[in-house]
C-alpha cells in the first residue's frame, strides 16, 4: 500500500511537468527538448538556495525563473538564429549542464536541511507521502487555472493560433514569434519548477536527474490523451451494444 | 483620385541555380479605392509573389510600396495586416483548426490590434457572429463548430469571412477559390462579389480562371514573367472575351 500511495504521489508532482510539456508539444507544436535540462536547472537552483538558508517558496520561485530563461534561450535560437526546434533545444539542454554543475558546484547534492515546502503547511503531519499528494493537487489546481484564464484572454488565445497555423496567425497581426517566446518560456519555467519540487521531495539534485524527463512527460501527455479517446469510444460502445441487444 | 496603393517599380530577385531570377521585375500598379481587379497570369508570373510583397510576407529587391501615401515598403507583415488582409487558395491555411468558428471570428475581429491579457470575452460576440453567418447555410448554426470539422468550402468560407469581418482597406485573393469544386466555387466567387460590391471593398483578386476573370472586377491586370502585360480599365475589359485571354497563356 505504501508503495502505492508513493508513487501517487510522486505521480502528481511530476504531472506538473506534463502541463508545462503540454503548452510546447501540444499547443504551440514544438517539440521541445530544453526539457531534459530545465528540469534539473529547476531542481539544483532550489536545492542550493535551500542550502544557502533561503525559503523553500523563493527557491521554487527563482527555479521557474531560471527554466524561464532557459526556454528563452531556446526560443531566441529557434526564431532569431532560425536554428531548427529540436536541435536548439538540444543545444540549449547541452548547455545547460555544464551550467547545472556550475550553480551546484558538484554532481549532485542532498538537501541536508530539513525544511522544504513537503514538510510545511503542516504537511508534515500527514500521513507518509500524502504530503506530495495533496501539494501535487493544489499546485496543479492553481497550474490548471491560471493556464486555462491565459488561454482564454486574447494573448492565450493568439499563443494557441500560433501553434496551430502560423500563417494564419501572422496575417491576422499576431506576433508569431512574442508567441513563441511566451509559450516555450512559460513551459520550461513549469518543468523547472517541478524539477524544484521533485528536488525537495526526493532531498536531492543531480546534474542528471532530467535524463529520461521528456519521456515521462510525453507518456503522461499521451495518457491523457488515451483516456480521453477512452472517455468518448466506452460510452460510444455502450450505446452499440445497447442497440444490439435491443434489436436481436 | 487619390490612390489607396502604389506600387513602385517593384523588383524582387531571388538566386535560382546561381542565376538571379526577377520575380518582380519593375512592377508599376496604382489601385484606387473600391477598384477591384482580377489578376491573371501563368505559374511563376509572380502573382503570389505580388501579393506577398503587398501584405509584407516578403520583401522586396527594389522598389516602394505605398498605402495611402505612407510608405510602407519596411512595415512588417503583422502592421500591415490591420489594413490588409489576405485569404489564401488553401482552406487550411486561413482558419485555426483547433479553433471553433466564433474563435476564429474572434480572433479576426482583432486583426492588426495588439493581443492583450484580458479575457476575449466570446460570448460577447455570440450575437454579433450570429447575424454575421445567417445568411450562409454552410456555416449557419455552426459557430460552434470545430474548424477541423468543416469542409473545405466552408473553411474558405470561413477564411474570407475572417478576411472581412474587420473592414480592410485592400482585400487580397489568392486564387480562393480554386481549391473547391465548381458549384462550392461557384457560390463563394458570388459572395465574394456581392460583399465587395456592398461594402465597397477594394479588392486585389488573384485567379486562374478565365470565366471568373472576365465575369468579376472592374479592371483586369496580366501578369507574364514578373512584368505586367495587360492592363484593363472597365470599359475595355467589359468588351473582352475568354479566348481574347488565352494568348497570354
Amino acid at each position: 500500500m505504501n508503495l502505492i500511495i508513493s508513487t501517487i504521489s510522486q505521480g502528481f508532482i511530476w504531472a506538473i511537468m506534463a502541463i508545462g510539456l503540454f503548452i510546447t508539444f501540444r499547443i504551440l507544436d514544438f517539440p521541445d527538448m530544453t526539457v531534459e535540462g530545465s528540469f534539473p536547472l529547476g531542481a539544483v537552483t532550489a536545492v542550493i538556495l535551500i542550502q544557502h538558508g533561503y525559503s523553500p517558496e523563493l527557491a521554487l520561485l527563482v527555479a521557474f525563473i531560471f527554466g524561464s530563461l532557459a526556454g528563452f534561450a531556446t526560443a531566441f535560437m529557434y526564431t532569431k538564429l532560425h536554428i531548427p526546434s529540436l536541435l536548439a533545444g538540444i543545444l540549449t539542454m547541452t548547455a545547460l549542464y555544464s551550467v547545472n554543475l556550475r550553480i551546484l558546484g558538484k554532481a549532485n547534492m542532498s538537501l541536508t536541511k530539513s525544511d522544504n515546502i513537503f514538510n510545511r503547511y503542516g504537511l508534515d503531519k500527514l500521513p507518509v507521502n500524502f504530503n506530495g499528494i495533496i501539494l501535487g493537487i493544489v499546485i496543479i489546481a492553481i497550474i490548471t487555472f491560471l493556464l486555462i484564464v491565459f488561454l482564454n484572454t486574447e494573448k492565450g488565445q493568439a499563443v494557441i493560433a500560433t501553434g496551430d497555423n502560423e500563417t494564419m496567425a501572422a496575417s491576422m497581426g499576431i506576433n508569431t514569434t512574442m508567441m513563441k517566446f511566451i509559450g516555450i518560456m512559460v513551459s520550461n519555467g513549469i518543468v523547472a519548477l517541478t524539477g524544484g519540487l521533485i528536488a525537495q521531495q526526493n532531498g536531492f539534485a543531480d546534474v542528471n536527474m532530467g535524463i529520461g524527463s521528456i519521456v515521462i512527460g510525453l507518456s503522461a501527455l499521451s495518457l491523457v490523451r488515451l483516456s480521453t479517446l477512452m472517455f468518448h469510444l466506452v460510452p460510444d460502445l455502450l450505446r452499440l451494444q445497447l442497440v444490439r441487444s435491443s434489436t436481436a | 483620385m487619390k490612390s489607396l496603393l502604389e506600387i513602385d517599380n517593384a523588383v524582387k530577385t531571388i538566386n535560382n541555380d546561381n542565376q538571379e531570377l526577377n520575380i518582380l521585375d519593375g512592377i508599376n500598379l496604382s489601385i484606387n479605392p473600391q477598384d477591384f481587379i482580377v489578376v491573371l497570369g501563368t505559374n511563376g508570373a509572380g502573382k503570389s509573389t505580388l501579393l506577398d510583397a503587398i501584405t509584407g510576407a516578403n520583401t522586396l529587391s527594389s522598389g516602394k510600396i505605398l498605402l495611402n501615401g505612407d510608405d510602407i515598403t519596411s512595415t512588417n507583415l503583422a502592421k500591415r495586416s490591420r489594413y490588409i488582409s489576405r485569404v489564401y487558395q488553401d482552406p487550411k491555411l486561413g482558419t485555426s483548426p483547433r479553433m471553433t468558428v466564433a474563435e476564429n471570428l474572434l480572433l479576426a475581429k482583432r486583426r492588426g490590434l495588439p493581443r492583450r491579457l484580458r479575457l476575449r470575452r466570446l460570448n460577447d460576440h455570440m450575437k454579433e457572429f450570429a447575424s454575421f453567418t445567417k445568411d450562409l447555410p454552410t456555416l449557419d448554426n455552426r459557430l460552434n463548430t470545430f474548424t477541423d470539422k468543416l469542409s473545405g468550402g466552408q473553411r474558405q468560407t470561413l477564411s474570407f469571412l475572417m478576411a472581412i469581418i474587420q473592414k480592410p482597406e485592400l482585400l487580397l485573393l489568392d486564387e480562393h477559390t480554386a481549391a473547391l469544386d465548381p458549384q462550392t466555387s461557384q457560390e463563394l466567387m458570388e459572395l465574394t462579389n456581392k460583399v465587395i460590391i456592398e461594402k465597397k471593398l477594394t479588392c486585389l483578386m488573384v485567379t486562374h480562371n478565365l470565366t471568373e476573370a472576365v465575369k468579376y472586377g472592374n479592371r483586369l491586370i496580366v501578369l507574364k514573367k514578373g512584368k505586367i502585360v495587360l492592363d484593363l480599365d472597365n470599359e475595355a475589359k467589359s468588351k473582352l472575351k475568354e479566348q481574347d485571354l488565352l494568348e497570354y497563356f
